[in-house]
């Protein structure tokens, strides 16, 4: 499960940093915007079966790759 | 009777002083005065919309009930059901006052619609975001009481900030404990200061001392001249440091009631790019669009694969949204163009960014380039904001 999040987060920032350092703020750092917040939500769908309603999306609560793993293994 | 309006006069912030300070003593104790609180506000509620406003008073009072009855309905439908079209028909119900308010002056010789009050704008995208989150389930108990509290919470009344309501829920269910209310109290102090200096010093000075030479300079000299374009840095100065100043006294007043209202600027003059500076300019109305409006828009295209260009939907969100925003400020031709443009500037930043992500060892980076990124992004928007003062009207339409 932490792969694949972790496969599907660098593939839409583009970058492996991700993957590299699990605390780093993606917002801050502008890896991640609007636009990739919804293909990530997305992707949870398709690849996870997770269903991420776009109003349970609170930045402060995603915006590091750890806490996105924790997120989403909560919502299983 | 009386009228003050919010945060105008020292006359407001003394009742207001007065008013909270049995909620502050509450709180310092760890107790909430439920039925002090809601006399407290229902008093500042007849100061701002009674007197000589008493029509808006009446209009206030329609309004809540009539989207109280909205969202009692809706919630009880999603109950049982989710069908989109429902969703849909809710959406428009709740903001069919607002547009009401909003065209009558277009259609009736400039003449205030009889259902309008201050802070209608407002109150419409919290009932918005509360019918959204009811349909996404994440508002699972209905609370008409709790609900009507947030809708009418009166520090943001008239100009927001736009809280929400699951936050607004939290933080009104609860005490917060001694030690983060002191500090949420001292933060209210220096907030307090802050804005007084903001908006009766700064936005005074901008607004009441340099504009009108700047403007009398610019009318005498007719068509474009660097008067014109003075006007629009004098223009940002003051609505910034007045509405900045006003959100402050909002947020402050909020934080004395043991709720955390959001805040609404966040340093916008230091932004990099146009995208950074909407993260940090009149944050919760930015931040209402980009997740009400622009990622469900996107979401909803994806999810349906309306067009294979991610770019091309991400424009048409920008091009969307922005659009929406200027015909929400009013219906004249300067707002929709300051959304137009807004939304042209968003366009051009993402495409920037493509093309530095690709070409990154070509583009410098470093001291100088940062500055005269914020150099850029100050003049843009201090044009933009040019377009939205109306002033180009008055300069080129007018006269």
């Amino acid at each position: 499960m932490k792969d694949q999040i972790l496969d599907i987060l660098a593939d839409i920032t583009g970058s492996d940093e991700v993957k590299k350092d699990l605390d780093v703020n993606i917002f801050q750092t502008g890896l991640l915007d609007s636009m990739g917040t919804v293909q990530l939500l997305l992707e949870f769908q398709n690849q996870l079966g997770v269903d991420v309603p776009v109003s349970e999306f609170d930045r402060s609560e995603w915006d590091t790759p750890n806490k996105i793993i924790a997120k989403v293994e909560s919502m299983k | 009777m009386i009228n003050i309006q919010p945060y105008q006069n020292p006359e407001y912030f003394i009742l207001l002083i007065i008013g909270l300070l049995p909620i502050m003593i509450g709180l310092l104790y760890g107790r909430r005065f439920r039925t002090y609180e809601t006399l407290i506000s229902i008093a500042f509620l007849v100061l701002t919309f009674g007197g000589v406003k008493w029509h808006q008073g009446i209009a206030l009072i329609g309004y809540v009930i009539f989207e109280l009855l909205l969202i009692a309905w809706y919630f009880n439908y999603r109950q049982k059901h989710n069908k989109s079209w429902v969703f849909c028909l809710a959406v428009i119900l709740a903001i069919v006052p607002l547009v009401i308010v909003k065209l009558t002056p277009l259609f009736d010789f400039n003449k205030e619609s009889i259902f309008g009050f201050l802070g209608i704008s407002y109150l419409t995208f919290k009932v918005v975001g509360m019918i959204m989150e009811i349909r996404d389930g994440m508002i699972k108990e209905f609370h008409p009481w709790t609900t009507l509290q947030f809708i009418i919470f009166f520090p943001t009344i008239s100009s927001g900030p736009i809280d929400r309501y699951r936050r607004f829920k939290e933080d009104y269910d609860n005490i917060p404990d001694r030690e983060k209310y002191v500090r949420m109290l001292e933060k209210a102090v220096h907030y307090l200061f802050l804005g007084f200096m903001y908006k009766f010093v700064l936005a005074y000075f901008f607004g009441q001392y340099l504009m009108p030479k700047v403007d009398a300079l610019a009318i005498a000299h007719g068509g474009w001249s660097v008067w014109v374009f003075l006007h629009g840095y004098v223009y940002a100065m003051d609505l910034f440091f007045d509405f900045a100043g006003y959100s402050l006294f909002a947020v402050a007043t909020s934080y004395v009631m043991g709720i955390e209202t959001p805040m609404n600027f966040n340093k916008p003059w230091i932004s990099y790019n146009v995208k950074d500076f909407w993260n940090r300019w009149h944050m919760t109305l930015s931040f209402w669009f980009r997740d009400y409006i622009y990622m469900r828009l996107v979401f909803f295209m994806m999810k349906k694969k309306w067009l294979k260009s991610r770019i091309a939907m991400a424009n048409i969100g920008y091009l969307t949204l922005f659009l929406i925003m200027g015909f929400w400020h009013g219906e004249t031709w300067y707002y929709i163009a300051y959304g137009l443009f807004q939304a042209i500037a968003m366009i051009v930043c993402d495409a920037w960014q493509r093309f530095k992500k690709k070409h990154r060892e070509m583009i410098p980076h470093n001291k100088f380039t940062e500055a005269f990124a914020i150099f850029l992004t100050f003049n843009v928007m201090c044009f933009s904001l040019l377009i939205f003062s109306g002033f180009l009207n008055t300069i080129f339409v007018v006269h």
